[in-house]
């Protein structure tokens, strides 16, 4: 019997539900601290270190809160993705946890990319909302987000729904690249890409610094609230499965509350 | 392929035997272009303007309306169980499905355009345009919502969850259909109608698959 079983492989182990919740239990603090570290320095250079713009002034501040947000609500859907095609792939009880996790986060850095978008459009463009191609997909992106949340709540079993939401997120990647060359394709208002182009940064380093820094900082609260949030699926999942089985010993039988 | 033309004439029939679905559904789209201007109030050449773009909303709200049903009653009796161990894969009775549901929802919209325009103060010389952008169109949607109708069917609370779903997928049709009646620039109007085809053509090419995948993954 224990000659014929492969024993699991290192990632195999790490990746199990109950080794994730051990070793991840570490991992909580250090990424907070991280997280404020760097939100300390990045809003420092944002707000006071870093100079105004020559054209819009100060309110070139409200960048360093855009751009990384617009950025994180991109890459929470490539977690996503992902995620999905590790459930659909090799049925991974994690990624399941992982795809789920990403989604509410996912949904609100886009809200704050196009609240922030909103709020520095009025001074810079003279209007707040226009529908532009970068504007508009932006907006789609957030519907599926929210459609995927829907999705999440209505199923009643979890499992089933990983699967289904799986084959919807990725087809909801397609908007992604949409997103991505928006402002190629239809170049009306929304500015082209200024850092990551062929021929380097398009921008000045006293305010590509404090981006970097923001964007770090961002990116590792995301990192914090996905493992926190992992942690708290999979518990919740377990204490669903524990009522189930209490139910089931009391003899009653099993209780139809979905176990979110 | 006789399994395949027999199921789309099960569907017609029946269809055509409970025959109220499609007459709601083109009730449905006659009503909405009758609210707007209403809404809008009767300034002709305002219509004029905005008839293309009430008439694609109108098409997409009515098909999206009709879309829950396209696997529910199957899935509800078992009869798509039995399909999925049937002889034709499951791949083409989605396909088969959609067809049906192009000839009993689709094609009756279609048939009640030109009323629509006319009430609408469409220009008569775009109604034909208006035809061939929604012969494009149409299978696109459909096929879009036959994913959101896949990805519902499970669910017995689901009514709405298709339509949510389904509509930030359809807007990209919805923007080349209009963009594609725009007739004060052709140039961009063309490059519209072609990036309509090729969504249209991509959609209904993929989706007999990612639906019959989703079929199989919701009934495990």
């Amino acid at each position: 019997m224990t000659s014929e079983t492969k024993s699991p492989g290192f990632f195999s182990r790490l990746a199990h539900p109950g080794q994730f919740l051990v070793w991840s239990r570490y991992l909580v603090w250090p990424l907070a601290g991280l997280t404020v570290i760097l939100f300390a320095i990045g809003l420092y250079l944002a707000l006071v270190a870093s100079p105004a713009d020559y054209q819009m002034g100060e309110t070139v501040r409200i960048m360093y809160m855009h751009v990384p947000n617009a950025w994180l609500s991109m890459m929470c859907y490539g977690v996503m993705a992902v995620a999905a095609f590790g459930t659909l792939v090799w049925r991974h009880p994690l990624a399941d946890v992982a795809a789920k996790s990403a989604a509410p986060l996912g949904a609100i850095f886009t809200a704050i990319a196009l609240l922030t978008g909103i709020v520095w459009g009025i001074p810079t463009w003279g209007t707040g909302w226009v529908w532009d191609g970068r504007l508009t997909s932006m907006l789609l992106h957030f519907l599926i987000y929210l459609g995927i949340i829907a999705m999440w709540f209505t199923f009643e079993d979890q499992h089933r729904a990983g699967r289904i939401i799986a084959v919807f997120t990725l087809i909801g990647v397609v908007n992604l690249v949409v997103i991505h060359y928006s402002v190629e394709w239809w170049s009306t208002l929304h500015q082209p890409a200024s850092v990551f182009t062929a021929e380097g940064p398009k921008m000045p380093l006293e305010l590509l610094t404090p981006l970097f820094v923001n964007l770090f900082a961002f990116s590792f609260l995301f990192a914090t609230l996905q493992v926190v949030s992992m942690r708290t699926e999979i518990m919740r999942r377990r204490v669903a499965a524990m009522q189930r089985q209490a139910a089931m010993n009391r003899g009653a039988a099993p209780s139809p509350e979905p176990a979110r | 392929m006789s399994g395949f033309v027999a199921l789309i004439r099960r569907d017609l029939t029946l269809a055509a035997r409970v025959g109220g679905d499609v007459l709601t559904v083109v009730l449905f789209f006659a009503l909405i272009g009758i609210v707007l201007p209403f809404a809008i109030g009767p300034d002709r050449p305002l219509l004029t303007r905005l008839a293309p773009a009430i008439i694609m909303t109108a098409i997409l709200l009515a098909l999206l309306l009709a879309i829950d049903r396209l696997f529910r009653a199957d899935h509800e009796d078992g009869t798509l169980a039995a399909m999925r161990f049937g002889h034709l894969p499951l791949e083409a009775v989605v396909f088969a499905k959609m067809i049906a549901q192009w000839l009993t929802t689709a094609l009756p919209l279609l048939l009640a355009t030109p009323l629509m325009g006319f009430m609408l103060n469409l220009p008569p010389a775009l109604l034909g345009r208006t035809l061939i952008v929604l012969l494009l169109g149409t299978p696109a949607l459909i096929s879009f919502g036959a994913i959101g109708a896949a990805v519902t069917v499970t669910l017995r609370r689901g009514g709405l969850l298709a339509p949510i779903l389904v509509l930030p997928l359809c807007l990209p049709t919805l923007i080349f259909a209009v963009g594609a009646l725009d007739d004060t620039a052709p140039g961009s109007a063309d490059a519209a109608f072609w990036f309509l085809a090729g969504i249209a053509l991509l959609a209904t090419a993929f989706t007999p698959f990612i639906a019959a995948y989703t079929l199989r993954l919701g009934s495990e």
